[in-house]
């Protein structure tokens, strides 16, 4: 190997050529998109930023705008109704995702498993709003193919249905149909990365299906949990397309301004005033910044395994 | 591995669902950084002295929504040497506000503005002056002549401060609709007084239950009713101030009515374009108060009534009152723009849509604002038979007698009633005790909009 050297010295102008640039291909496909990711996610929330801290002449106006948004006799209660619906949203997801993704797990049919999984991930595959316009047909008594579920429940007309105190929970039932089947198939993924020997070894020690799944394979999918948790946090306190439409479907009984995304498109768009609206744009991308750093910092998320 | 970066990619396609809308806030503000040049883009002084901008001629783009569609149409047929772009919008249909959302874009972007829009919405001059978009009128741009055509009362939701900024389309005076044969075989007459509807309404249930004398469950039951009964709960008093009382004498008499009517089930608390109306009380109407355009658009259309039952009649009157009054449920206004470089042919077209006896009196399917257009209007609707009396008397008694105390504000009456006051009407609560939430709710979205409130 030393005699190495002065042979080598001639070679290593190829081979600086391809150290010089290493991965570029990859590069190149990261680069394209660095670039949207900067135009259409970067600038705009730097332009967020700074439209909530100046006024309509472009002056600084520290906080004033999210004084403004505060004292808005909507505020509390679209915080309210945000955060009453993630209580709902998060809690649901994280039981009925992790309970579903375990049970398809145990199934020992591969036929039913993929199926079922398809399944699942249909509804994913539905534009937003066209997922949203499915529940407003499945939510009125009188066009429902579940109309005889409805009306067993009690509920008569769409009014009734759509009333303010229903509200949590509808927009749990579709925000769940809607996203909760990646997560699954997501989970599902987590669990097939468990290796066989080290549930085989619970078995063997005599751990049921339900210790196994609490002790070993539910502590095992928490960084997948935090992470479903973050995200759906993130998206959830941006509630905005399932209210907008059930306020256009229900004639505005359900409220244009529900949650805090409404708010603000309403102070865009209804008072003219993006600076009130970017402020409130901004409260919801820090708290959503806070919330994922405590839930990271907790987790371990990023600790190598 | 696949599955787990995939699937993440899947559920944050719903993430990024709700993003994109919070990014409409961020897409706007790059659109102000991008083109703000400190002057601000709201664009202002549409109000003081109209200046237009440099005519340059050439194309005129038409907004309008689907049922105004032909209109514009028929006039690029008979005006081929007009270049137009007809673009079709929701027009702001359930306030979904789309105009305003995109002038407040076009003024920071500065282009992109329509030449002449028509709005189902009547308050659209509120926001349109201030946002600069709307050109005066009646400064020589429509000479005096055509404009003393409207009917009177039908432009006051496009004059600010004596200043014309729109034409109104088609007016939304309210009457009395009823089944002509039924009230005939069960011997019930008209009423003419709001005693005799309560009257006939307690009768009905008795009588002939299941049988309706209105609906309660619209957003604009306010309007059909509580504006007819003269309740102060939206009087305009200036630009940007209102007076708003909800707990009136004219505002309990009549919410007590709504009450005891739907106490009674002869009364819906449904909405007449809700598919459970449709379905289960269509064929059930004895009576319902209602503007102008429900004989065509909601019995004939909707419910598909057979012709020869429907009639129209006065809307009844509190007895003693010696002011008839009415109420007025929409009714839309076409806008020209202040930034049009071609108003020679804007206004022609504008002229000409809000006016002419081919569109108007022949196609329109609501009772014209231009009163000349009304007459042929209504001359039309009489030999089409489909109305069991002849519905011209009611209707153009109606038109002027529209309440003038209930105004145009930003806000949106209809949403801050749907909100309010439906939900708890469908819960079972009384409309009397809830007329003090509903005039908070009004106070604190007038405020919200800038409004000074007083009470």
């Amino acid at each position: 190997m030393t005699t190495a050297t002065p042979a080598t010295r001639p070679a290593r102008t190829p081979s600086r050529r391809r150290v010089f640039w290493p991965g570029r291909a990859g590069h190149l496909f990261v680069a394209a998109y660095v670039v949207l990711l900067i135009a259409f996610g970067v600038v705009p929330t730097v332009y967020a930023v700074y439209f909530a801290f100046t006024d309509a002449g472009d002056n600084f106006a520290g906080f004033s705008n999210f004084a403004e948004a505060a004292n808005d006799f909507r505020y509390f209660s679209a915080v309210g109704h945000v955060a009453l619906y993630l209580v709902f949203w998060l809690v649901s997801l994280v039981v009925f995702v992790v309970g579903l993704a375990l049970l398809l797990h145990r199934l020992t049919s591969s036929g039913t498993s993929k199926a079922l999984r398809f399944l699942y991930y249909i509804p994913g595959a539905l534009a937003g709003a066209a997922s949203v316009m499915v529940w407003l047909f499945m939510l009125d008594p009188s066009v429902s193919p579940v109309s005889a579920l409805l009306r067993a429940a009690g509920f008569d007309t769409f009014g009734e249905v759509v009333a303010p105190d229903h509200l949590p929970v509808l927009f749990t039932l579709i925000a769940f149909w809607t996203g909760a089947g990646g997560w699954i198939v997501v989970m599902y993924g987590a669990l097939n990365n468990i290796s066989p020997d080290l549930l085989e070894a619970a078995r063997i020690d005599g751990a049921g299906v339900w210790q196994t799944a609490w002790r070993i394979q539910i502590p095992l999918l928490r960084k997948w949990i935090v992470y479903m948790v973050i995200l759906a946090f993130a998206g959830g306190t941006q509630l905005f397309v399932e209210p907008q439409l059930l306020s256009q479907a229900s004639v505005g009984v359900a409220g244009r301004d529900y949650s805090l995304n409404q708010l603000s498109y309403d102070f865009a768009f209804q008072n003219n005033n993006v600076n009130t609206a970017a402020a409130i744009s901004v409260e919801l991308l820090v708290v959503g910044l806070v919330v994922a750093g405590v839930f990271v910092a907790r987790s371990g998320f990023f600790d190598a395994d | 591995m696949t599955v787990q970066v995939r699937a993440p990619g899947a559920r944050g396609s719903s993430g990024r669902r709700r993003r994109y809308a919070g990014l409409v806030v961020g897409v706007a503000a790059v659109l102000a950084a991008v083109t703000a040049c400190g002057n601000g883009g709201s664009g202002s002084g549409a109000q003081g002295g109209f200046q237009p901008v440099q005519q340059t001629g050439g194309k005129i783009t038409v907004w309008v929504d689907s049922t105004r569609l032909p209109a514009a149409q028929l006039y690029q047929k008979q005006h081929p040497s007009v270049q137009m772009d007809i673009v079709t919008y929701d027009g702001d249909a359930n306030g979904s506000n789309y105009l305003q959302t995109k002038v407040s874009l076009f003024n920071r972007t500065r282009s992109g503005w329509p030449d002449v829009v028509f709005s189902s919405q009547n308050n659209e001059a509120t926001w349109a002056v201030q946002a600069g978009f709307t050109a005066p009128l009646n400064k020589g741009q429509i000479p005096e002549a055509t404009l003393s055509g409207w009917t009177a009362g039908a432009n006051d939701p496009c004059t600010v401060e004596g200043t014309l900024y729109c034409l109104r389309n088609d007016l939304a005076q309210t009457v009395l609709w009823y089944n002509a044969p039924l009230m005939q075989s069960w011997g019930y007459q008209v009423p003419k007084t709001w005693e005799e509807y309560q009257a006939l309404g307690q009768r009905v249930a008795t009588e002939h239950p299941g049988y309706l004398v209105g609906t309660a469950g619209d957003n604009f039951t306010p309007e059909i009713y509580l504006w007819a009964s003269k309740c102060g709960a939206n009087e305009i008093t200036g630009p940007k101030s209102v007076k708003v009382t909800t707990t009136s004498p004219n505002c309990t008499r009549m919410a007590s009515l709504l009450d005891t009517l739907v106490k009674n089930r002869t009364m819906s608390t449904s909405s007449v374009f809700s598919s459970d109306f449709a379905k289960n009380a269509a064929d059930k109407i004895l009576m319902m108060p209602g503007p102008s355009w429900f004989g065509g658009s909601v019995f004939q259309e909707s419910f598909k009534t057979p012709a020869g039952q429907v009639a129209a009649a006065p809307l009844p009157q509190w007895a003693g009152d010696p002011s008839p009054s009415v109420g007025n449920v929409g009714g839309g206004t076409w806008l020209l723009s202040a930034h049009s470089a071609n108003l020679k042919d804007a206004t022609d077209f504008l002229t000409w849509v809000t006016t002419s006896d081919e569109y108007q009196g022949k196609v329109s399917p609501g009772y014209p604002a231009y009163a000349a257009a009304a007459k042929t209007w209504l001359a039309k609707q009489s030999s089409s038979k489909y109305y069991a009396n002849d519905i011209a008397a009611p209707l153009q008694a109606a038109a002027p007698q529209v309440w003038p105390g209930w105004g145009y504000g930003q806000f949106s009456q209809e949403a801050i009633w749907a909100s309010t006051v439906t939900p708890g009407l469908t819960a079972g609560k009384t409309i009397v005790s809830m007329l003090p939430e509903w005039q908070t709710a009004i106070t604190n979205y007038a405020r919200s909009n800038g409004y000074e409130v007083s009470q």
